[in-house]
């Protein structure tokens, strides 16, 4: 790549936050409640081919005989689905004239993460003076991804031009009944993102810049479809560590990644939605199905996840070994404050020979949150020869919260092996005395050891995020100790 | 969701042994009947547990429920089963044995013993006419029926059990040995019905055996409620040897008060299917439970072990160790679950659960929860599954000792982990020794009972005694 592309990206890459990207679509609102109009009318709105209306009806026939589920370790007030607004083009937030109008405790929290004033205006929704044209950022993108054939675009805008690649692979890592919440998103998602890598193609740059330019606001039913074809790569980063603020209490996103034959994928997360006020009041409810298909011999996909908002959390990204010698992994750092809830983990589901999978998860419990980690591991008799290890720590700071693991294990075969490590406990008294010896009040201490215990995860981050991520974990975790 | 009544066979008849077991037993006790009325409604509402609960997703009773089973409820003639059932006794272990046969005691003269300092063994319907005052307070306390199936379905249809009362400060230096016996006749339903009273200070070794003496099928639903007085001990043993077409249920519930200790050890070295509960309850300050088990399955015999242990106040200790080695087609499932309340703090606990698969077919299932409310604790769990090690094979086998020895050797050293905790020298030796011929397949359906096969003339000696 040519040293200027280079400074280029590099360039963008640092100011994609700065420069924010307001779309001013008018908004226009489905009615209330989930009926089949309320899918046609949708599915109408975005010109959607037949075949992709008949699937949202089937996946919505399926949703109506399916139960919300009740078996997580979470209390989930009663979602009313028929109050919800399935279909509203992106809302324009009124324009604050400066700062001053923003609530100081944001701007308290912004500045804690060292995020620029320009972005802090933008996150908050000041009308900023753009200095950058967003849409010149967007064309540079994707005139550097389309000359290596790369295809990431919209969801909508996928279903218009690569209709073939979406019906393909659409519901083949999630299908339309696989849950509940999978089934309702299926009938009703918004929009979202499609990725597709070709053959041989080594994605030149960090896919989440873009994304994030080009995604924000696709609502709360989100899909995105990410397809790396034979010997491929490609890292992807979702959400941002700016806390968000949405209207939408409920969230029920899909994700969906196959890999073929060599191909890797890099699924990176931080989600920080809105987690309700100190007394639990208010937050969002995030339900996602993300699952990862390992569908070509010697393919490999990698989820890592920084969970730090939300009211409720309901989510395990997963993975299917299906391909000979394929490689799952999942590295996660859940905090929970206050009256959250998650109940999060992965599933690793071996099916070809010699298969891999990593888990190492990371809970923090503070103030009065529930926290779990729920997984599988499961080894089918045709999985021979397949390793896991799983590691699942929790760590509790203050005596009215949670921590708790839930791991189901399966073997069937006589040549894996499978490994797995929880403990429990809560943070070293030996560790804080030690750095408040040392003049580090009691605050900063926390925040550094539970870095400390959380960096096996925030390193398999991309850089910037990492850094970022360290000092989310601090912010999230202010007035647990004490 | 329940299974269709007609499809369980057992189920039309359970209205007409209610009206024949509660009229039978116990009816100087006041509110057995009311107890009994009242787990039967309990029963009816839960119906027998099916894969689609969570608790039984990977143990299927279908094919355990298929048949008719009969409850033994008239009483036998005891001699006719005295020459069969009383045979059983381990070699050199000194112990005081209580026989059940089919769920009934068995007794020569008398079926409730005083033994010194005030000690209570027997059985438990006559102890509810002697003794109702310390049955009272424990009888029904620890089971849960309303959410247990087979709590509830035990303590509407029990005819009979053990019944021990340890008084304060009391130390029982014999172990007690408690044989359920089954056989004789095809499709029996047994439901023992056991109370174990350990008063403060007070001592008791009990092993508890389950064993069928031929391949006749029963079905064998057992309740052992245990309650384990302030600074009292228990040192349990379940020793589980039945044949390849028995189904046994058997449930340990514990209450543990302050400083109680608990030591229990499952050994089970065959069954059809098998399933193991053990629930205790830390319930006063400085509690230990040590909750252990090995499970030696093959052919298409299935074992469940199911741990719950709940840390309901600060400064108890919990140890969980589950290993099993499984072969042919066997299944096992294991459910470990550490409970630590809120307030519950300077809590230790730990589980483990190790399992070995020698072929392709077997399955194991394992899920150690840990859910915890208090933040002042080190709570740890690992849970494995996997083979012998290459390595060690390797270098055993390079010090010239067979393939097939080798194999033995480590997993017997695996099996070892347990039984080496058993405290009694005889009986550890015994098991140690069964463990050596189950691994080697010797242990055959005709050793059923695990006391029988110990009888010292069952031995050949190699060389010929009468040339010397």
């Amino acid at each position: 790549m040519a040293q200027d592309d280079k400074q280029l990206i590099q360039e963008v890459t640092q100011s994609e936050y700065k420069y924010g990207f307001v779309t001013n679509i008018e908004t226009e609102t489905a009615i209330k409640g989930l009926t089949e109009d309320t899918i046609r009318f949708i599915s109408l709105k975005k010109a959607e081919p037949e075949w992709l209306l008949e699937y949202r009806l089937k996946a919505f026939a399926k949703w109506k005989e399916m139960k919300q589920p009740n078996w997580a370790q979470l209390k989930i007030p009663e979602i009313d689905f028929q109050e919800i607004i399935y279909y509203a083009a992106p809302k324009r937030k009124k324009e604050l004239e400066s700062l001053d109008q923003v609530d100081p405790e944001l701007l308290d929290t912004f500045n804690k993460l060292g995020i620029s004033l320009d972005e802090q205006k933008r996150l908050s929704g000041v009308a900023v003076d753009a200095v950058i044209d967003s849409v010149s950022v967007k064309t540079t993108f994707t005139e550097t991804l389309s000359k290596h054939g790369i295809i990431f675009c919209s969801f909508s805008e996928a279903v218009k031009n690569h209709p073939d690649l979406v019906k393909k692979y659409l519901g083949m890592a999630v299908p339309p009944s696989d849950n509940f919440f999978a089934a309702l998103n299926t009938a009703v998602f918004s929009d979202g993102s499609f990725c597709f890598i070709p053959k041989g193609v080594r994605s030149p740059m960090e896919l989440s810049t873009y994304f994030r330019i080009n995604a924000a606001n696709t609502g709360q039913f989100e899909r995105t479809l990410i397809i790396a074809d034979e010997g491929s790569y490609v890292s992807y980063m979702e959400g941002c560590t700016a806390p968000q603020r949405d209207e939408n209490q409920l969230h029920a996103a899909v994700v969906e990644i196959i890999a073929m034959k060599d191909a890797e994928v890099k699924y990176s997360t931080v989600q920080n939605w809105y987690p309700g006020d100190k007394n639990g009041r208010g937050g969002i409810f995030n339900f996602v199905t993300k699952r990862g298909i390992c569908k070509g011999d010697h393919s490999k996909i990698s989820w890592t996840q920084v969970e730090t908002g939300s009211a409720i959390t309901w989510k395990y990204p997963s993975c299917i070994l299906s391909g000979d010698n394929s490689i799952g992994e999942f590295y996660s750092v859940a905090v929970t404050n206050n009256h959250q809830q998650a109940d999060t983990g992965s599933k690793m589901i071996h099916l070809g020979k010699n298969t891999k999978s990593t888990i190492i998860s990371k809970g923090i419990s503070a103030g009065q949150s529930q926290n779990s980690y729920r997984g599988l591991v499961k080894m089918t008799k045709r999985a021979t020869n397949s390793r896991n290890f799983s590691q699942c720590d929790s760590l509790l700071l203050g005596d009215k919260c949670g921590a708790h693991t839930f791991p189901y294990i399966e073997g069937a075969n006589k040549s894996s092996i499978i490994e797995h490590e929880a403990t429990t406990s809560k943070i070293s008294e030996d560790q804080l005395f030690y750095c408040q010896q040392r003049g580090i009040n009691q605050e900063s201490a926390v925040g550094l050891i539970v870095n400390g215990y959380a960096k096996e995860v925030l390193n398999k981050l991309p850089m910037e995020f990492a850094v970022e991520a360290q000092k989310l974990l601090s912010i999230s975790l202010e007035g647990s100790v004490g | 969701m329940k299974i269709e009544k007609n499809a369980i066979p057992a189920l039309k008849n359970i209205p007409h042994w209610f009206d024949i077991v509660s009229d039978k037993n116990g009816n100087a006790f006041t509110g057995l009947r009311a107890y009994r009325q009242l787990a039967l409604e309990d029963f009816n509402r839960l119906g027998f547990p099916n894969k689609k609960m969570e608790k039984w997703r990977h143990t299927d009773l279908s094919a355990s429920l298929s048949f008719d089973y009969s409850l033994a409820t008239q009483d036998f003639n005891m001699q006719d089963v005295l020459s069969d059932v009383f045979e059983c006794d381990v070699h050199d272990l000194e112990s005081f044995v209580v026989n059940l046969y089919k769920g009934r005691f068995v007794f020569k003269e008398n079926n409730l013993f005083t033994l010194p300092k005030g000690v209570i063994v027997g059985s438990l319907s006559a102890a509810f006419d002697q003794y109702p005052e310390l049955i009272e307070k424990h009888f029904g306390k620890y089971g849960k029926t309303d959410k247990n199936a087979f709590h509830a379905l035990n303590s509407a249809l029990f005819l009979d059990g053990l019944f021990v009362y340890v008084p304060k400060n009391v130390i029982v230096e014999k172990p007690l040995q408690l044989i359920n016996a089954v056989g004789a006749s095809d499709d029996v339903l047994v439901q023992n019905r056991n109370l174990i009273v350990l008063e403060e200070g007070s001592q008791l070794t009990l092993i508890h055996c389950d064993d069928s003496y031929n391949y006749k099928r029963s079905f064998t639903n057992s309740l052992t409620e245990v309650f384990i007085g302030a600074n009292a001990s228990l040192d349990h043993y379940r020793l589980q040897n039945i044949n390849n077409n028995s189904t046994l249920i058997s449930s340990l519930v514990v209450e543990q008060e302050r400083n109680a200790q608990l030591s229990t050890n499952s050994i089970i070295l065959n069954g059809g299917l098998i399933r193991n509960e053990t629930y205790t309850k830390l319930n006063g300050e400085g509690a230990n439970a040590s909750i252990l088990g090995v499970y030696l399955a093959d052919k298409n015999q299935h074992i469940d072990n199911q741990v719950f242990v709940d840390h309901a106040v600060p400064n108890c200790t919990s140890n969980e160790l589950f290993k099993g080695i499984l072969d042919d087609y066997a299944r096992a499932v294991f459910n470990g679950h550490i409970l630590v309340r809120k307030d519950a703090q300077k809590t230790l606990a730990y589980q483990n659960n190790a399992n070995i698969i020698l072929t392709d077919k077997a399955v194991i299932n394992t899920k150690p929860f840990l859910e915890i409310y208090a933040d002042d604790v080190k709570c740890s769990h690992g849970a494995t599954v996997g083979q012998l090690d290459e390595n060690a094979l390797f270098y055993i086998r390079q010090r010239g000792i067979s393939e097939d020895n080798a194999r033995m050797l480590l997993m017997y050293a695996f099996a070892a982990d347990v039984t080496q905790e058993i405290k009694i020298d005889s009986l550890r030796d015994r098991i140690e020794d069964m463990v050596k011929k189950r691994l080697r397949g010797e242990l055959s359906i005709c050793d059923q009972c695990v006391l029988q096969c110990s009888s010292p003339e069952k031995y050949n000696f190699e060389i010929d005694m009468s040339k010397i």
